[in-house]
């Protein structure tokens, strides 16, 4: 019986490999996008592997906020245009780029790199805390905004760092819990509705 | 096919490709009990995953040592939403499923657990009384593990009044009286752990922590070759914080 030829070469098993190890990818499609890949050799796999390249060599981490950029300090930090004094905390670069998108925030951030995790045993000294603190502490700061999850860890986190901000010249404020736009009461879960009934405001 | 239905108590989620996550709950006739959530990385289900969410579950699976999956997951309270104020209730919810993860087998059956993590939950929303009943928790945690301690009498007179210590190697009580000569040597019992209408004095939840830390870590962490969580010590300094011990 003939034995039935399941690969078509090490470059592509590798290629297979390396796709499915990315985010929502597993190895079928990792296997559909290699393929893709194979067939778009010029428009699509050449400068997308050029693209990668240049990224893996000119993409940095910011080390005053922790974004990436091709410049260190980054360029939401070195914009003068932005204000200085209010710094929004958030816990991945993916809920920066979100601030950002919307176009609602125009002061500085700053990226944890996570949230405290218990089950994971994820501790402050595991994200950019201390680093949050020392830009605090060396003014020009004049509030801080916790923009983050209204998880069990989102809030855990936050709690932390307005108690370790508590002593310090500086407001700390976080986003508001409730209601989302386009969101119907009759559809919202229990919780939402009560962090909702608890935020309300006078109009 | 096995399937499974009842209450449940969210311990962790983890997403498990773009759309799903693999949920742990704490239920009382299969104990720790994992599966797969279909849409649980969705916003519509991510809040009843949070630890600490009381649910109503539906769990199958396709063979009795299989993942499986929740067919069904509802909530069946405001879960941890009712916490989010309260920095050291979040800290203690966070606690309280990572060392019910760490130290449960699964599938082990742990009805008296269950309810006590239930009270202690109840506890953790209504307000501000609660770090006594997770110290009873904790030692209600060490007695459903096989590590109960015998707090009801003193181990060297036979006594049931003015219990004041508990031996570190053998977790039995001690009165004030027979123990004062080993007084240096002993953990300190609070009068709330030996008596539940004993009202609260100032250390009194210091001692309970200090006291269920040692047998935690001794007769639970230790044969894992794990501390307790962070998150035990960050919850006390939150707690001493806001003079609540």
């Amino acid at each position: 019986m003939r034995r039935a030829r399941t690969s078509a070469g090490p470059e592509l098993e590798r290629l297979v490999e390396l796709l499915g190890k990315l985010p929502g990818l597993g190895p079928r499609s990792a296997r559909r996008a290699a393929l893709h890949l194979l067939k778009k050799r010029d428009a699509l796999m050449r400068p997308l592997g050029e693209a990668t390249l240049a990224a893996a060599d000119k993409v940095k981490t910011c080390s005053v906020c922790g974004n990436l950029d091709v410049t260190d300090p980054c360029g939401i930090c070195t914009d003068t245009v932005r204000d200085g004094a209010v710094l929004c905390v958030v816990a991945e670069i993916g809920d920066l780029w979100a601030l950002e998108r919307s176009g609602a925030f125009a002061g500085r951030y700053h990226v944890l790199g996570g949230l405290l995790n218990a089950l994971d045993g994820i501790r402050p000294d595991d994200l950019r805390i201390g680093a949050l603190v020392s830009r605090v502490q060396a003014g020009g700061v004049t509030e801080v905004v916790l923009a983050l999850s209204a998880t069990v860890e989102g809030q855990t986190t936050a709690h932390y760092i307005a108690d370790l901000l508590a002593d310090l010249d500086v407001t700390v404020t976080r986003l508001a819990q409730g209601v989302p736009v386009g969101g119907e009461l009759d559809h919202l879960d229990d919780g939402t509705l009560l962090t909702a009934l608890r935020s309300r405001r006078a109009m | 096919m096995r399937s499974w239905t009842g209450p449940a108590i969210a311990l962790s989620a983890r997403r498990h490709g773009e759309n799903d996550a693999v949920l742990e709950v704490l239920t009382p006739d299969r104990g720790r009990l994992a599966g797969l959530v279909y849409g649980g990385a969705g916003s519509r289900k991510r809040a009843l995953l949070e630890p600490g969410s009381r649910l109503d579950a539906a769990w199958t699976a396709r063979a009795e040592d299989a993942l499986g999956w929740f067919e069904r997951i509802e909530a069946s309270g405001p879960g941890a939403a009712a916490l989010l104020d309260d920095p050291a209730a979040l800290t203690a919810v966070q606690y309280v499923a990572a060392v019910l993860r760490d130290v449960l087998p699964e599938r082990q059956a742990h009805p008296a657990l269950f309810a006590a993590t239930g009270v202690l939950l109840d506890a953790l929303a209504a307000g501000p009384e609660w770090p006594a009943v997770l110290v009873r928790w904790e030692v209600g945690l060490l007695a459903e593990t096989g590590f109960g301690l015998g707090l009801s009498e003193c181990a060297l007179t036979g006594t049931t009044r003015d219990l004041a210590y508990v031996s570190p190697r053998t977790g039995r009580a001690a009165s004030a009286a027979a123990g004062a000569p080993y007084a240096d040597r002993l953990l300190r019992l609070p009068p709330f752990l030996a008596d539940p209408a004993a009202p609260l004095a100032s250390g009194d939840i210091a001692d309970g922590f200090a006291l269920t830390a040692h047998f935690l870590a001794a007769h639970l962490m230790a044969p894992l070759r794990r501390d307790l969580p962070e998150a035990r010590d960050r919850l006390i300094i939150q707690l001493g914080r806001a003079q609540r011990m």
